[in-house]
């Protein structure tokens, strides 16, 4: 392990003069299951923990007649554990339970996943079709960003020196609206994505798609908001036709690597094939 | 920069303690280093096998993604704790009844995770038994004498 120092921050002010004081080597610490093992196999310089996770309004859950409020430093299992996260956003059910195993989900957080940047990251696509904010604090003061614009290459993203993520606010789902995230991997639980993917739509009462938003991740530098994916199912019937032309754009969209988790050949199959399924699945939500 | 000791207050297995650490001390090694708590063992140390598993807060963590610093007024129970003296818990007896080891290694980190599912799921399904512990590895038994041993422990009959 590096020379790592620890301090705990009790509030967002004091989170920020903590970072300002480490400097670039200060990294915000909240479940630490990504950057503990980095200070450790020393793949990012970290000089400073800033504990992050003790200052109240980054830790919790808030549902309101607007939508849903989850701290940033909040861990998965209090998240696939709240009840009304289960019958109002149940695709955050989906990622939260699937982010490495019980022992992982008692620490990890989705800001965390959100700030790790991975191109595979299993939180991240539905947050992006569940068109979550993320509220940015730092010294120079407090801003927000759309999700699918927080990612900007592998391991990176928009935050500027010093500033940390604090919350994630989400819009309340209209009624007829549904939700879906997959991830395949070889094996059934515990494993990093080949290749993930999450919808959401509303049906209109007849059966038509109102709107809609899809994201595939582990199929480019970061994960993917396919507009194009949307457009071919907005306006038109829920059909064969509509779900294939989707699940072409979100072919279209990936541009994989080959790795030790997959083919590039794989993976846009598995973009279209896991599209596909999350339209689906995600229309049955909505029924 | 270097590390400063630290020095935290915390419950290991019901008992206050109080011990110094180094700053860049994990929980981990915190444990096994400076309180002298061998049984939780360090397997790949990175968060992918499970051998450091202990219950942090009611909740299963794995020690090597924990700093000891944060454990600063934590409640914290490894697998020293699961037996009475010299009796072993249930989940124990189980475990050797079914041969659920061999080498030894996994063996602290599953019994603490299975100890923490049976609390918050007396009667867990085989699904939800491998679920739970999908995160704690295992290169003896197979699993299925470590999923039999928990059914055991959970009181169903075990075939």
């Amino acid at each position: 392990m590096q020379a790592v120092k620890y301090a705990r921050a009790s509030s967002v002010e004091e989170a920020i003069n903590l970072l300002r004081e480490g400097g670039d080597t200060a990294r915000p610490l909240a479940g630490g299951t990504d950057v503990i093992v980095q200070a450790r196999e020393r793949t990012r310089d970290i000089s400073l923990f800033v504990d992050i996770k003790h200052i109240p309004e980054l830790i919790g859950i808030e549902h309101s007649a607007d939508g849903l409020t989850i701290g940033a430093a909040t861990p998965c299992y209090q998240i696939y554990g709240d009840e009304q996260i289960q019958s109002d956003y149940p695709i955050l059910v989906d990622s939260c339970s699937l982010i490495g195993g019980t022992a992982i989900q008692g620490r990890a957080s989705l800001g965390g996943n959100l700030c790790n940047s991975s191109p595979a990251a299993d939180g991240i696509p539905s947050l992006i079709v569940l068109e979550a904010q993320v509220e940015i604090a730092g010294p120079n003061g407090r801003r927000t960003v759309a999700v699918e614009d927080f990612c900007t290459a592998p391991g990176r993203n928009v935050l500027a020196a010093g500033e940390f993520v604090t919350k994630l606010s989400f819009p309340k789902p209209a009624g007829g609206s549904g939700a879906r995230f997959l991830r395949f991997i070889p094996r059934n639980e515990m494993d990093i994505a080949v290749t993930n993917a999450a919808t959401q739509l509303r049906l209109n009462g007849d059966g038509s798609v109102a709107w809609a938003r899809v994201s595939i991740g582990a199929v480019a530098p970061t994960p993917l908001l396919v507009a194009d994916a949307a457009a071919a199912l907005v306006g038109q019937p829920l059909s064969e036709q509509t779900i294939a032309a989707a699940a072409d754009a979100s072919r279209a969209a990936a541009n994989p690597i080959t790795d030790m988790r997959g083919s590039i050949r794989q993976r846009v199959h598995l973009a279209g094939v896991l599209t596909e399924r999350t339209i689906r699945q995600a229309a049955e939500r909505a029924a | 920069m270097a590390s400063e000791h630290v020095v935290v207050n915390c419950t290991i297995n019901g008992e206050n303690q109080v011990f110094l650490a180094n700053e860049r001390d994990s929980l981990l090694e915190a444990l096994r280093d400076r309180i002298g708590l061998t049984g939780v063992k360090e397997g790949c140390n990175n968060g992918n096998c499970g051998a450091c598993c202990v219950n942090m807060d009611g909740r299963i963590v794995n020690s090597c993604l924990v700093m000891a610093a944060e454990c600063e007024g934590a409640e914290i129970r490894t697998v020293e704790g699961l037996a009475d003296g010299d009796q072993l818990s249930p989940l124990q007896n189980a475990f050797l009844e079914q041969a659920a080891l061999q080498c030894g290694i996994c063996t602290p980190g599953f019994l603490v995770a299975a100890e923490a599912l049976l609390e918050q799921n007396p009667d867990p399904s085989e699904h939800e038994i491998r679920y739970w512990l999908a995160g704690n590895l295992c290169r003896c038994t197979g699993y299925d004498k470590i999923i039999k041993a928990v059914q055991q422990a959970a009181g169903q009959s075990v075939v």
